[in-house]
């Protein structure tokens, strides 16, 4: 288990405990500057708490070997550099890092659960927004982490790409991974989650089930914009007004 | 093309280079008809000749390492100041006059290239890995390049006569002219350990293609990173700085020569760089021996005079691909 305990950074992030189960995926929502993609470098262990501390299976992450904290947890950031140009098994196997090997079989596996087999060998400058935001999944999938810390995974991504990748974080959770995302679009929240963590201004609001966390009086209050869900559970539409 | 067969292909291209370049010069050596060649090719062809691929291979290797680390095609080993700080060390043993003591001049120029070291790992140590740590790393290495070439200046102003004055400036343009075995003895083992210092880093600057964070989130430390990259920076161009001056540009054009025949990961690039600068290195001696002027062409001024029109060329192919 990933578990934040009492976790304060400046004023980003104030007192946010929260825990994390494998097999399931968990979604950080909240205003641009409340304090989510904070709350998720510190979970990774790319940034030191001022007050409280991060643990996985029970210890501390702080003592925990580099190494082995990077074979844990893999982490996708927002950005998405790659300053070189370098073909996409290349990239992929950028994840093996933390394990020291070369990992041919994981590659490929992570190639393949992301359709990346046909373009392997392709210069990364040549990869669709889609492509590209894949080969960098398949990259954190390579290193075979227990957990997946992602930030903005979807973003600047077409709907039928995020949905896609959606799938394979899916599936990854189905084998066992524990996934951490910090998404802007609540539909997507609401839709693909199986639990919800809304922060503002550093705090956590709500922390629950993805009906209650994302309840439409939980949108005015941090959001500000009065608004309500459309559809079925698992195919909701958030409707303004 | 497999690194491999890369390595293999430049390793004999550069063992052909050396061979021929040993018969190159002023006097076209052959070995039948000449007279003293033995010696000639033994004390002098040959110690040149290996000084150069010495000294190419630690400037090639150099920049492959600084164009990974800062992530930026137009880094060059000069930018952390390493190289400015051992010529003025070479300056200022020139200046005192200590030049002809053995050892002096190359130990001068390893104690500035030291001193640039220490003080880039203290600026520059203490932000390694946080928001700003690239950055504030490449404005304290540009600062102690900036720092010691005005202090050069300034002992070149102060020197106590003409002659000193000359034998200063021409010592900075860079060269390989009467160097021996005692210059290989000097500059050999410390490259090695130079190079030896940045393929240790090579994991570190592989990770870096994702940047700084990930980096980290890859286990990667910034601060040993540092110090593998101080180290092989300061030991490979300290050391050829000190036998044979400022040779600038091979750590900047040898990278993208090569880097295209590469999988473009950094740490593939070390070696074929390496290989690659030796063997540039090894036929712009060769070229500026065989030239017919008055005086040999000093190496810094022919590589210079070569990678400055490169450097433009690669500006001009930035600016286009920016369009």
């Amino acid at each position: 288990m990933l578990a934040a305990q009492d976790l304060t950074l400046g004023a980003r992030l104030r007192d946010v405990t929260a825990s994390f189960a494998l097999g399931t995926i968990t979604a950080i929502c909240g205003p641009n500057g409340s304090g989510k993609s904070t709350l998720l470098k510190l979970l990774a262990g790319l940034e030191r708490p001022d007050t409280g501390f991060v643990t996985l299976d029970g210890a501390r992450l702080d003592a925990l070997d580099a190494r082995r904290r990077a074979q844990a947890i893999g982490y996708l950031p927002q950005s998405g550099e790659v300053a070189w140009d370098v073909a996409v098994r290349d990239l992929v196997g950028l994840g093996r890092l933390p394990h020291r090997d070369r990992g041919a079989a994981a590659i490929t596996a992570a190639l393949e659960a992301l359709d990346l087999a046909a373009l392997a060998d392709r210069p990364v400058s040549r990869l669709s927004g889609g492509e590209r935001a894949r080969a960098l999944l398949a990259r954190v999938l390579a290193g075979e982490p227990r957990w997946i810390l992602a930030d903005e995974p979807l973003a600047a991504l077409d709907l039928g790409h995020q949905l896609a990748l959606l799938s394979h974080l899916r599936r990854a959770a189905e084998t066992g991974a524990g996934v951490v995302l910090v998404l802007h679009d609540l539909a997507l929240a609401m839709n693909h989650a199986d639990r919800v963590i809304v922060i503002d201004q550093g705090a956590v609001v709500v922390d629950g089930r993805c009906e209650d966390a994302l309840d439409h009086r939980v949108i005015e209050r941090v959001w500000g914009v009065p608004a309500h869900w459309l559809g079925e559970p698992g195919a909701r539409a958030l409707a303004l007004g | 093309m497999s690194a491999l067969r890369l390595n293999m292909m430049l390793a004999a291209a550069l063992g052909l280079a050396v061979a021929g370049s040993l018969f190159a010069g002023r006097v076209w050596l052959d070995p039948a008809s000449t007279p003293n060649a033995a010696v000639i090719l033994a004390q002098l062809r040959l110690p040149r000749a290996l000084l150069a691929a010495i000294i190419g291979a630690g400037l090639g290797a150099s920049g492959a390492a600084m164009q990974g680390y800062l992530r930026n095609p137009l880094a060059d080993p000069g930018l952390f100041g390493i190289a400015p700080a051992a010529a003025l060390g070479a300056v200022l043993c020139l200046w005192l006059d200590l030049a002809t003591q053995p050892f002096a001049l190359p130990g001068f120029a390893l104690i500035g290239a030291g001193g640039a070291m220490a003080l880039l790992a203290l600026i520059a140590g203490q932000t390694a890995g946080g928001t700003h740590g690239l950055a504030l790393f490449t404005l304290a290495g540009m600062m102690i390049a900036s720092l010691a070439g005005a202090l050069t200046s300034l002992v070149i102003s102060l020197a106590p006569n003409a002659f000193a004055m000359s034998e200063i400036v021409t010592w900075l343009m860079g060269a390989l002219t009467d160097r021996g075995w005692s210059d290989v003895a000097l500059a050999a083992p410390l490259t090695l350990a130079g190079l030896a210092c940045l393929l240790a880093a090579g994991r570190g600057l592989d990770a870096l293609v994702l940047g700084e964070e990930t980096a980290r989130s890859l286990g990667i430390a910034p601060r040993p990173l540092l110090f593998w990259l101080v180290a092989g920076v300061g030991l490979t161009v300290g050391s050829g700085v000190a036998v044979a001056g400022i040779i600038g540009f091979v750590g900047l054009v040898v990278p993208h020569l090569v880097r295209p025949l590469t999988d473009r990961r950094p740490s593939t690039l070390l070696v074929p760089a390496a290989l690659a600068g030796a063997l540039l290195l090894v036929l712009a001696d060769a070229l500026v021996r065989v030239l017919p002027l008055v005086t040999e062409l000093r190496l810094g001024i022919a590589l210079s005079l070569i990678g400055a029109p490169f450097f433009l060329h690669l500006l001009l192919r930035m600016r286009r691909g920016l369009a």
